[in-house]
């Protein structure tokens, strides 16, 4: 396969950032990534990313939660072995559901939150062990990496770039680093 | 383009002229530096109290539970004390990161790293306790439901016992992922910056790999809102299941309905006077008061005195409805409360959780930074007296006159639990040497809104645009133009190049400064500034990297230094102090 160039441009001020990112959108090229320090706001609106579903999830895992709550509470202390304690038997789901709200509620949460962590690790493939990917190491302290995809179109791309405010601005590789 | 804007009556959250390189350097300052005398001193003796209590746990291990001071009337008294009371203080973090979130309270992201390291560090003690008084606890595992050899024998579902342990484990873990995912960013900065292998390694292991890709801080940000959004009902809960421990139970002063709401809003003023406490403490050692301003502490009183005030109702209520009840044992229970032998300590919770939150009102008091650590050491005082008098006045004068009897500690009873403070501060001292204590990729999405300095140039009627530049970090440069037209310079042009960026030294007029005194240069490196023609404070102040590449390109030796250091911003305070 042929290596793949890939142009870097570092900014360091989030709305040089943000104005380079609509100019670069609105002369038809792929922005392939955008790496920085901190969250930009509008940025992925900018960048055309599409919006995360990973809210959506969230509620799935709940009711996923809720589910496997109601299950296990019935079968343990309705169907399994059915007590009476403090009066009250436990021979209806329905007339003992008050007893079991906290811990539907816990479960609710816990399944919750942790799947959509999960999901959000995967998605992102972030985890122990994970080697960082951002380019430039101060992508984490103040400086704002582009990366575009470049197709015989350097010169234009430079200057281009150059126009937006970049303060450096690299041809890479991409192949080289992958191994 | 981002707005930045925010009402100029508002005043900046993070003061000082800083860009986001000084976040970044200031948030790493302390995890890169050595530790200095006072935190060996305050870590020993943490580390000291901690070995104790581990001593008093096995002692009562391995005797039994008849070490600790109960008796037949009296058979809960300061671990169920103590087990309230540190799971009450850890209500403050995810308030702080979750409600304050929720609310866009954009104070919260100077506190929020610390008090969510403190909640889960409070709720560790927290566990503890139950665990202990189990008396076997290697056999704590039977709370889960789990299939055992037993046949149909399950955990009780209908015991709010049990209801605790789901909504702790719940909450330690969910607060644990929380507060991991946002540390996230900030630990690979701390990654990036590594100069010792060493570091750099468990910096790039605990990041996760974080790259800062577009697309990860868009999921990012979604998660920790719906997170806020799933932690505060389930911050409301942890301690609303505490309180029906007692709630739900017929002992007079025990069984009242308004226990759910008193008890969380009691968490939350314990939770917030220990982060008030550990903070104060905090942004001096560690230099933070440009982000941990007075303004924060202020803000920090005012919900001390809001939550104290709903607690000191609570009380009140609490006396007015035993009294409106017409029920014997309820009105026993509270005027023995107030009047009985136990009086002292009801008092104590009175004047300490009711009456020392009201100096809060007066503007002077409440932005005095030595008298709201007084205030919140009080406080925590008090919330532990309140638990210990609910707990223990509502036993030992029970339905039986003939079984009426006092508590008092044994030493096992009182080592535990200084030894859980022990254990508290060790991890909260270990945090701070280690862990980044602000939220910085947080305080980055603030700074141009409420910096001081992104405020003043706003004021002024300037663009925020490439305001975020730092001259110490980059130039702009095109490398491939730069290094083929970069003429050949002999030593000597370089020199003139650097003093021509610093401005020269001029004896007759100026004084040399100690130049030992920043960070990273020692005997050595000052004498080699000198012979350059740098004296001052002023001069090194100058420096950028254009500076620190020739004075590396010079001297040859640790390359890359000052910029890690970050001579120019020390010698700025410097100049300033």
């Amino acid at each position: 396969m042929e290596a793949s160039k890939v142009i870097h441009a570092i900014y360091t001020d989030d709305d040089v950032l943000m104005s380079a990112v609509k100019t670069v959108k609105a002369e038809k090229y792929h922005i392939e990534d955008v790496f920085t320090p901190f969250p930009v706001h509008g940025l992925d609106k900018a960048m055309g990313l599409a919006p995360t579903r990973l809210a959506i999830t969230a509620f799935l895992y709940g009711a996923v939660g809720l589910a496997v709550a109601t299950v296990m509470m019935n079968y343990i202390m309705i169907q399994d072995w059915p007590q009476d304690i403090g009066g009250k038997p436990s021979f209806s789901f329905l007339e003992n559901m008050p007893a079991f709200v906290p811990i539907m509620f816990e479960l609710t949460v816990f399944f919750s939150a942790h799947l959509m962590v999960i999901t959000f690790y995967m998605r992102s493939k972030i985890w122990p062990f994970k080697k960082a990917e951002n380019p430039d190491p101060r992508t984490t302290d103040d400086h704002f990496l582009m990366e575009i995809a470049v197709h015989n179109n350097e010169e234009s791309l430079t200057n281009l770039l150059k126009d937006t405010g970049a303060v450096e601005i690299n041809i890479v590789n991409k192949d080289e680093d992958a191994h | 383009m981002a707005s930045h804007y925010e009402a100029p009556i508002r005043r900046p959250l993070v003061t000082g002229e800083k860009s986001y390189h000084d976040v970044t350097v200031d948030v790493a300052r302390p995890v890169e530096g050595k530790a200095n005398r006072a935190w060996w001193i305050v870590f020993s003796i943490a580390l000291v109290a901690f070995l104790w209590g581990i001593g008093c746990i096995i002692y009562t291990v391995s005797t039994g539970i008849g070490v600790w001071g109960l008796n037949k009337t009296v058979n809960w008294a300061w671990d169920i004390t103590n087990f309230v009371w540190w799971v009450g203080i850890g209500h403050a973090g995810t308030l702080i990161s979750a409600v304050l979130l929720l609310f866009r309270q954009k104070w919260r992201m100077a506190i929020n790293r610390s008090a969510e390291a403190m909640t889960i560090f409070a709720v560790f003690q927290a566990g503890l306790f139950p665990i202990i008084h189990m008396g076997r606890p290697w056999l704590a595992y039977w709370v889960l439901p789990i299939p055992n050899q037993f046949g149909s024998l399950w955990v009780n579902f209908n015991s709010p016992l049990l209801w605790d342990v789901f909504a702790i484990s719940t909450y330690l873990s969910v607060s644990l992922v929380f507060w991991w995912t946002g540390l996230l960013p900030d630990f690979a900065m701390l990654r990036d910056r590594a100069v010792r292998p060493f570091q750099k390694k468990i910096y790039a292991l605990v990041s996760f790999g974080w790259s800062g890709r577009a697309k990860d801080w868009q999921r990012f940000e979604e998660v920790s809102l719906v997170l806020a959004g799933l932690a505060t009902p389930l911050v409301l809960s942890v301690h609303t299941i505490v309180s029906f421990d007692f709630a739900t139970s017929i002992v007079p002063g025990w069984h009242t309905t308004i226990f759910p709401p008193y008890f969380v809003a009691g968490a939350i003023f314990s939770g917030f006077a220990m982060v008030n406490t550990l903070l104060i403490i905090m942004r001096k050692v560690c230099n933070l008061e440009d982000y941990i301003t007075v303004q924060h502490i202020e803000l920090m009183n005012i919900v001390i005195m809001l939550t104290g005030s709903i607690v000191g109702v609570a009380y009140i209520t609490e006396l007015f409805i035993a009294w409106y009840s017409g029920v014997e044992y309820e009105q026993f229970a509270f005027l023995n409360r107030a009047t009985g032998p136990y009086w002292w300590a009801y008092w104590c919770m009175m004047s300490f959780n009711v009456f020392s939150p009201q100096f809060m009102w007066f503007k002077k008091l409440r932005t005095s930074i030595m008298f709201s650590f007084f205030i919140s050491i009080v406080v925590n005082i008090g919330m532990w007296f309140e638990r210990f008098v609910i707990i223990v006045t509502s036993l030992h004068r029970d339905y039986l006159p003939s079984s009426w009897t006092m508590f008092s500690p044994t030493f096992v009873d009182i080592g535990i639990f200084i030894g859980t403070i022990g254990f508290f501060f060790v991890l909260f001292l270990l945090y701070a040497r280690t862990f980044p204590v602000i939220a910085q990729a947080e305080i980055k999405t603030i700074l141009k809104s409420s910096g001081e300095r992104y405020k003043r140039i706003r004021e002024n009627g300037e663009t925020l645009a490439g305001t975020g530049a730092d001259s110490r970090t980059s130039n702009f440069k095109i490398p491939e133009e730069t290094t083929a037209s970069k003429p050949l310079q002999d030593t000597t042009e370089k020199l003139g190049n650097l003093l021509e960026g610093v401005g020269r030294f001029d004896a007759s007029i100026q004084k040399a400064d100690d130049l030992k005194v920043i960070n990273g240069i020692g005997p050595k490196m000052e004498d080699v500034l000198n012979n350059i023609g740098i004296f001052t404070y002023a001069q090194v102040s100058k420096m950028t990297k254009r500076e620190y590449d020739l004075l590396d390109e010079i001297t040859g030796s640790f390359p890359g230094r000052a910029e890690r250091d970050d001579w120019s911003g020390q010698a700025k305070n410097l100049i300033n102090n």
